[in-house]
């Protein structure tokens, strides 16, 4: 009997490594469709932003009531990993608490503080659950949630309820069992917290007992090795990524906008012919202004979608979406990340990408929602996982412009300006200094 | 007061102290113009020397870059950066924090490297090193302000502080509005929306900033930037508040409590 659970769990993690390896994969080649971006510049203080911003979740903290709530969450799921490292062994050895005669007295300590996490997660969880669909906090309630993005936050808060409340059934009837000295049950101190419920179960008989407990503990198991295939479709992928998400962060200051080198050397020629490089018969390779697609954005763009949880602090602090335009920094980055998952099929299905006649800019991002941004990178500043939505922004608008002269009527006068009057309004050159006539006079 | 250019300060073999980048709107926007002028007064009074570039400053191309337009952004920053590299100027000084945000992070990577600062930060330094002295119980005394911290001097480069001590310099009372500091809101100007009409929307942004800076009761709004200046005024004006409200640039505040 035992060596054909044995098996059986060898084979289930095998299947869910496999699949998720799997899947992996996919991302990392989704997200290397990007342009190349040389990011590993002052490692030192990437390092230090991934430890404040990642580990320490210092940006949550700006809202304190569901930071605490996260840190909870977040730090239950961390440490209780220890514990599924354990449950892992067991599993594969045909072994029950391995752990329990090596750790002695500190094994039952552990184990209490595991399940007072586990009660904290399962708390917070219940209250992200209320204020989701109860309370309907508007910035977890806007239209672009809509449809697969609420069940996706409802699925994940459900499962962790679910697993943790199989986690602590299988603590109390484990005491119970061992109370009752059945083999293979290891003898332990009694647990904090599911230590106080073993009378729950007191009247079932010792088969029935045997039985819940190993249904509950292969629910946990399975369930965990479903959630880890789960990960990679939902937002809740940033729990891995929002740690190379901090590391790659942008370290430049925030009003500051990326050059763009090859339009700086074409003005360069313009004015200094002397300076060009001489000309060779070779094509000029075709690129684009700014980005129309996923493939011309940056990597870590790639990169920032993938870890975006859908929180909508950036779209709470927006001013344009304050005042009820169109744009919504959220819904940037989640276009980004289904147009990226878009072409990743494309390819899986064709081996290259086939043209689908359609791209991020128009067919997911709309000129009205880019430009209604009014660069004051509030979402930038919001974002807990390091994530800089109005990178994208800039880098379509760039396309709108110069690749479709798609700008309003009042921009192309403002250029016209800048360009003749080298003032964005339409005044004289000449009367630039007319102030100081005021003054002396 | 005399208000000399580069070109008179090459001509007579002179270098100044620093170089006054006055900006678009500082030039020819009437409102802003005060600030130039005051700012302009403080320098004068407090004997520093300082030069504009005159007819030969340009958009640094801010809003072009923004809007998408890196073609004459660029052009415009060549011109600019060969005007001041050929008078050799090592430091900048300007009222406007998009132009302060060009100069600083993205005129380096094209040659263009200056020391440079925002008009705010100038002075507090200037009141720290006793060069511009406060008259003792000045128009602004105890008065309730608050302060509107611009989005590229603010989140854009990370100054608070320095303009806020300016004000507490005054005496003033500082109340602040809900969103400030790193959490502050946009005036609805930046990105180059300052020269479109908005996007379609519930209200306008510059309104919604008005009205959480009125919501504090302050007589005056001070700010750094001469967009949002006009943005706050405007918005103010809608709610029929300009008797009592008024917005005002921290050069002019200075500028009117010289001792
Ligand atoms: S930078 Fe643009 S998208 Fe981001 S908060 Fe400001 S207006 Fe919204
Ligand atoms: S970009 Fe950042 S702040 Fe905005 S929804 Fe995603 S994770 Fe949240």
């Amino acid at each position: 009997m035992h060596i054909i659970q044995q098996l059986l769990f060898i084979l289930c993690s095998g299947i869910a490594v496999f699949f998720f390896a799997k899947k992996v994969a996919e991302i990392r080649r989704n997200i290397n469709l990007g342009r190349d971006e040389d990011i590993t510049d002052n490692p030192s203080a990437r390092w230090k932003n991934m430890i404040l911003l990642a580990l320490g979740q210092k940006k949550m903290f700006k809202r304190p009531v569901p930071a605490f709530l996260h840190l909870a969450v977040y730090a239950g799921f961390i440490i209780i990993n220890l514990e599924i490292l354990e449950i892992f062994l067991d599993g594969i050895l045909g072994k029950h608490r391995l752990f329990a005669p090596m750790l002695g007295n500190l094994y039952p300590f552990l184990i209490g503080f595991f399940e007072v996490l586990a009660v904290l997660v399962l708390t917070s969880c219940v209250i992200f659950l209320i204020r989701r669909n109860i309370l309907k906090l508007r910035r977890l309630n806007m239209p672009e949630l809509n449809g697969w993005p609420k069940s996706d936050a409802n699925i994940i808060l459900s499962t962790e309820i679910i697993l943790m409340g199989l986690f602590l059934t299988m603590n109390t009837i484990d005491l119970v069992l061992q109370s009752r000295g059945v083999e293979h049950y290891t003898q332990t101190a009694s647990f904090w917290i599911t230590g106080n419920f073993t009378w729950l179960y007191s009247n079932l008989s010792t088969a029935t007992l045997i039985g819940i407990e190993r249904t509950c503990w292969w629910l946990h198991i399975l369930g965990i090795f479903l959630f880890l295939n789960y990960l990679p479709f939902s937002k809740h992928l940033h729990i891995i990524l929002a740690f190379p998400n901090a590391y790659y962060g942008k370290l430049i200051p925030q009003g500051e906008i990326k050059n763009m080198p090859d339009i700086q050397n074409e003005v360069l020629y313009m004015m200094e012919p002397d300076k060009a490089p001489p000309a060779t018969d070779a094509q000029p390779e075709h690129h684009r202004f700014g980005a129309k697609d996923i493939q011309d954005l940056s990597w870590k763009n790639l990169l920032d979608a993938y870890s975006c949880t859908e929180c909508g602090r950036c779209t709470a602090v927006c001013p344009a979406n304050m005042t009820g335009k169109k744009l919504s920094p959220r819904k940037i980055m989640m276009d980004t990340r289904d147009r990226m998952e878009e072409v990743g099929k494309n390819i899986q299905e064709h081996k290259t990408f086939q043209d689908d006649g359609k791209s991020l800019l128009n067919d997911y991002i709309t000129t009205e929602e880019l430009r209604a941004c009014t660069t004051c990178q509030a979402c930038v500043e919001a974002c807990p996982v390091s994530i800089d939505p109005l990178s994208i922004i800039t880098q379509l608008r760039r396309n709108l412009v110069m690749e479709d002269s798609n700008a309003p009527q009042e921009w192309n006068m403002m250029f016209g300006n800048i360009e003749n009057n080298m003032a964005p309004w339409k005044f004289s050159p000449d009367d630039r200094d007319k102030w100081v006539e005021e003054l002396a006079g | 007061m005399q208000v000399r250019s580069m070109a008179e300060y090459a001509a007579s073999g002179e270098t100044p102290e620093v170089l006054f980048w006055v900006g678009c709107a500082g030039s020819f926007d009437q409102r802003a113009q005060k600030v130039t002028k005051a700012f302009a007064t403080i320098l004068d009074k407090v004997g520093i020397k300082f030069a504009i570039l005159g007819k030969e400053e340009m958009c640094t191309g801010d809003p072009a870059r923004r809007a998408g337009n890196e073609f004459l952004f660029q052009m415009m920053a060549y011109n600019n950066i060969h005007t001041l590299n050929g008078y050799g100027i090592k430091k900048v000084v300007t009222i406007c924090p998009h132009c302060f945000n060009i100069f600083k992070n993205e005129y380096p990577a094209l040659g263009g490297n200056y020391e440079v600062m925002h008009h705010t930060t100038f002075l507090q330094q200037l009141i720290n090193d006793g060069r511009v002295r406060i008259k003792e119980g000045g128009a602004f005394k105890g008065k309730k302000i608050t302060y509107h911290d611009s989005c590229y001097l603010g989140r854009g480069n990370n100054i608070y502080d320095a303009p806020r001590e300016v004000l507490q310099a005054l005496d003033i009372e500082l109340v602040e509005m809900k969103r400030c500091r790193s959490n502050g809101m946009c005036c609805g100007a930046g990105g180059a929306q300052m020269f479109k009409e908005e996007e379609a929307g519930t209200t306008r942004v510059n309104f919604e900033r008005a009205n959480q800076a009125m919501e504090t009761g302050a007589s005056i709004v001070a700010v750094n930037c001469p967009f949002c200046t006009t943005m706050l005024t405007d918005g103010i004006k809608n709610k029929e508040k300009e008797d009592s409200v008024s917005v005002m640039d921290i050069a002019e505040m200075v500028a009117a409590s010289l001792a």
